[in-house]
């Protein structure tokens, strides 16, 4: 019965194959972003507080999840590969060095996080704090400019293949974006902590956040302009494709939702809030990018698209049953996991 | 120096460092669902101390196991990118199913194994560590799958795409130098893919070998608290635990090695004649024990055992196993390099063998460590038996102890002694006698990007390892926390290791 209404559901989806996973593909990464992003973002203001305990509250309100944030990048990446091999390999061959520092500055975060609080000493807990914050807002930044080189497009040849350098890649407007991610996470990161921690130490977090919105907001309106400039293709999407203001349009009504939920102290909701702004933000470069999964410029004829990048239906068929298979699984585990850790951090002798 | 060579050392060097730790979670996952399990069972609190204590341990070899495996993914794209779009379509499947089975499996459950002892019962922690037992177990399958798809490809079809047309090429087409970045595998029958005529046995090979990884870690570790005079209980009760499991593993893994080898005999004879290096073929093929290829000369001076290889190859002394002098076949070769004359193809011959003298060496390494293994566990099963193993006060006990905390590079050397046989056999290829590695790396890296990102990789694992070292250590100083059951005596807690192992320990004696 269920096996039957399996093969029929998929019968009925396999036209649609190379949109729907574009979509998951699209998905996997906002799940990241909007995980990760928290704990990156609490790496970002780490240095912010200055008392052994408060940086230790810092850590270890990430301390059971961001393990488990990082395993979204890599189900991501996996994804890509299974579904689009094309577009796997032009963007990680493309971006050689920029993902090369990313995977350096995860592994830098990750052993500052295992390491800090391994030490009494003042000085040794100083190196890993500052390799922490450093490393977490290099991951985030390399993250941003994959993210601005993509909007931007790359020059591809007509194997899709990446034909620029490395500093091509560093293009103002792609280090713009790379300061928003930062900014983005950072705030996305003072809403979590505002959720775990209590007493004054929240009370200075939560003051942080309007400032954290604002500076946002700012950003947020710089690179929309300057897309529109420095990306005019995507302009012309955009303003063929109306609705999409829209869904700009609610990302600012969920982030002004963000800050009233906050100030009230309902800070679930003001964080359940901040991750779906950020799932709209993602969405808006879906919809304007859609169906291209890597931009070229100044040869847009050579972009990698979801019909020349894609595994065949065969293969996309198969990703189905295992994603139909396994993500119910895997959203019950890890909402089980979120709800078991729920509540404000305080330090145990497990913790970091 | 070539962006291929560099690319290749790279991926050996990030691969073998990451492979260090996988199979110590592996093992210590299983060990610590029998020791949870009999705590649950018996309601022992002593196995209650004896999971939470590994569990610690587990928790940093974990660590440096996600984020050197991160790496691995990252690297298929960004230095094998004409290798990612070729077999795409045929490792999206395993790949997608290894993230979403076994990753999140794994780290959904891990936070709940390390903190949530006081948060959950202890069924429900029990079934955590199941499952993080069960999602490192699964990771290991969709990865070996894919690995040995590219040993023994099956389930598939080759695919010409051009001029925006997709064409499907007959089965015994053979790969031109034009149709690189043109030509893709897709796949035909997903289990096909999946039961590749070496997946079942290879991935039983590298299973055990995880077993024996974890158990020889909790040995180690426990040889040292019991010279030392340290939570003698608690170090007993761990490592008859772990002797248990080695011993009974060692069989398995005697048994699934052969069958590995049997296996590499009928569809990859070129590895197995390197391996063992035999370059003519004759009957009563003799085993090596250990020895030197001269690979100018096409001789390997060894000490031998007669008629040993044609026993294990075949189950028959007499038959010949066939040497480099036939393989690759007339045929394959003649495909290969069409309008060439005999004399010609035979000179070519060469070019389409791995390695030899590499990959005899390293096999050879497996073995004989794989051997020691088996000696240890079965030795020290026996003295377990007998009751002398924890009689510390004897010096000869002190001394096969100390022998023990060594043991735990044994089988991590076997590990990587094989997989280095596995993927070094398989060249000149990349998927076996359909791509070559020489045209499967990113054609737009350049060398020193490559050679950069080499160094960087290098610097910053030479700084994750001792950082793990660091940790372990510490973790290991810690021991497990049981404060009354187990006073430390001041004086030897002040005591150089090497007096608690000539002298014995206060502990040792009033043991006695």
């Amino acid at each position: 019965m269920a096996i039957h209404f399996l093969s029929h559901l998929l019968e009925t989806i396999t036209p649609y194959y190379t949109i729907i996973w574009f979509v998951l593909v699209g998905a996997l990464f906002t799940g990241y972003s909007m995980l990760d992003g928290f704990d990156l973002g609490v790496g970002v203001l780490h240095l912010l507080v200055s008392k052994d305990e408060e940086r230790r509250i810092f850590l270890n309100a990430i301390g059971p999840v961001w393990d488990g944030n990082e395993v979204w990048l890599v189900v991501g990446g996996g994804a890509l590969f299974a579904a689009f091999p094309g577009a796997y390999a032009t963007v990680f061959s493309g971006f050689y060095m920029p993902f090369i520092f990313l995977l350096v500055f995860l592994i830098f975060r990750a052993v500052a996080i295992e390491f800090r609080s391994k030490e009494p000493s003042t000085l040794w807990r100083q190196t890993w704090d500052h390799l922490f914050a450093v490393g977490s807002i290099l991951a985030s930044f390399m993250l941003g400019i994959t993210l601005g080189n993509l909007t931007r497009g790359i020059p591809l040849d007509a194997e899709g293949e990446f034909i620029g350098t490395f500093w091509d890649l560093l293009n103002p407007y792609s280090l713009f974006m790379g300061v928003t991610v930062v900014v983005l996470f950072a705030m996305h990161g003072s809403i979590y902590l505002v959720m775990k921690t209590e007493g004054a130490l929240q009370e200075r977090v939560k003051s942080w956040v309007p400032y954290l919105i604002l500076l946002f907001v700012a950003c947020y309106f710089i690179f929309n302009f300057s897309t529109l400039i420095v990306a005019p293709h995507l302009a012309e999407i955009v303003f063929s494709r109306p609705w999409i203001f829209g869904v700009l349009g609610l990302d600012m009504f969920f982030l002004w939702k963000v800050w009233t939920f906050v100030k009230q102290g309902k800070e679930l909701l003001g964080f359940l809030c901040s991750c779906i702004m950020m799932a709209l933000l993602l969405a808006t470069f879906g919809l304007t990018y859609y169906p291209n999964m890597v931009l070229s410029h100044p040869h847009p004829e050579n972009s990698v698209t979801i019909f020349n990048a894609a595994s065949t239906s065969k293969t996309l068929g198969l990703l189905c049953v295992i994603v139909l298979l396994g993500i119910p699984m895997v959203v019950s585990y890890t909402t089980s996991v979120y709800w078991i850790f729920r509540g404000k951090t305080r330090l145990t002798d497990t913790s970091y | 120096m070539e962006v291929e060579i560099l690319a290749r050392i790279q991926f050996a060097f990030t691969v073998a460092f990451h492979y260090i730790y996988p199979p110590l979670t592996m093992g210590l996952g299983l060990l610590l669902v029998l020791m949870e399990g009999t705590f649950i069972v018996t309601g022992d609190r002593m196995y209650h101390r004896l999971a939470h204590f590994w569990t610690r341990i587990f928790a940093v070899i974990f660590s440096i196991g996600t984020a050197t495996g991160i790496v691995m993914e990252f690297e298929f794209g960004t230095n094998w990118a004409t290798y990612s779009r070729f077999v795409g379509d045929i490792f999206g499947s395993a790949l997608a199913a290894e993230g979403v089975f076994a990753f999140m499996l794994e780290a959904g459950f891990l936070s709940l194994l390390l903190f949530g002892w006081d948060k959950v019962g202890k069924k429900t922690h029990f079934f955590a560590t199941c499952m993080v037992c069960l999602g490192s177990h699964f990771s290991a399958i969709w990865i070996v799958v894919a690995n040995s798809w590219m040993q023994t490809p099956a389930g598939y079809h080759l695919e010409l795409f051009q001029n925006g047309v997709h064409s499907i090429l007959p089965a015994d087409y053979i790969l031109q130098t034009a149709d690189i970045g043109h030509v893709r595998a897709v796949i035909d029958s997903f289990w096909e893919m999946v039961f590749n005529p070496s997946s079942l046995q290879r991935l039983c090979h590298v299973i055990f070998g995880t077993w024996l990884s974890g158990s020889f870690l909790v040995i180690s570790v426990s040889a040292y608290y019991l010279i030392r005079g340290r939570h003698r209980r608690f170090a007993e009760a761990s490592m008859t635990i772990a002797i248990f499991l080695a011993a009974a593993t060692s069989v398995f893994q005697s048994i699934s090695a052969d069958a590995t080898a049997r296996g590499v005999v009928q569809h990859q004879p070129i590895k197995l004649a390197a391996m063992e290096g035999v370059y003519h073929t004759a009957p009563y093929t003799p085993m090596n024990l250990f020895g030197y290829v001269d690979a100018s000369q096409q001789t390997v001076y060894s000490i031998q055992i007669p008629g040993l290889l044609s026993l294990l190859a075949f189950h028959n002394i007499k038959t010949p196993v066939i040497g480099l002098d036939q393989l690759p076949s007339d045929a394959f070769l003649a495909a290969r390099n069409p309008g060439k004359s005999a004399q010609e193809l035979a000179a070519l011959r060469p070019q389409y063998w791995p390695k030899v003298q590499g990959v005899f060496q390293t096999y050879h390494i497996m073995i004989i460590f794989g051997s020691i293994v088996f000696g240890m566990a079965f030795f020290s099963l026996f003295l377990w038996w007998k009751g002398w193993l924890f009689r510390t006060d004897s010096l000869l006990v002190r001394l096969w102890l100390f022998l023990l905390i060594f043991s735990v590079l044994f089988p991590q050397i076997c590990n990587q002694a094989g997989w280095f046989t596995a993927e070094m056999g398989r060249q000149p290829w990349v998927v076996y006698n359909i791509l070559k590695t020489s045209q499967a790396f990113s054609k737009k890296v350049s060398s020193d990007q490559v050679l950069g990102s080499l160094l960087l990789f290098f610097a910053i694992y030479s700084l994750l390892f001792f950082a793990f070292l660091y940790l372990l250590n510490r973790k290991i100083q810690h021991g497990p926390d049981d404060p009354e059951e187990d006073p430390e005596p001041l004086e030897d807690g002040k005591r150089d290791f090497f007096y608690q192992l000539m002298v014995g320990t206060d502990s040792s004696r009033a043991s006695s």
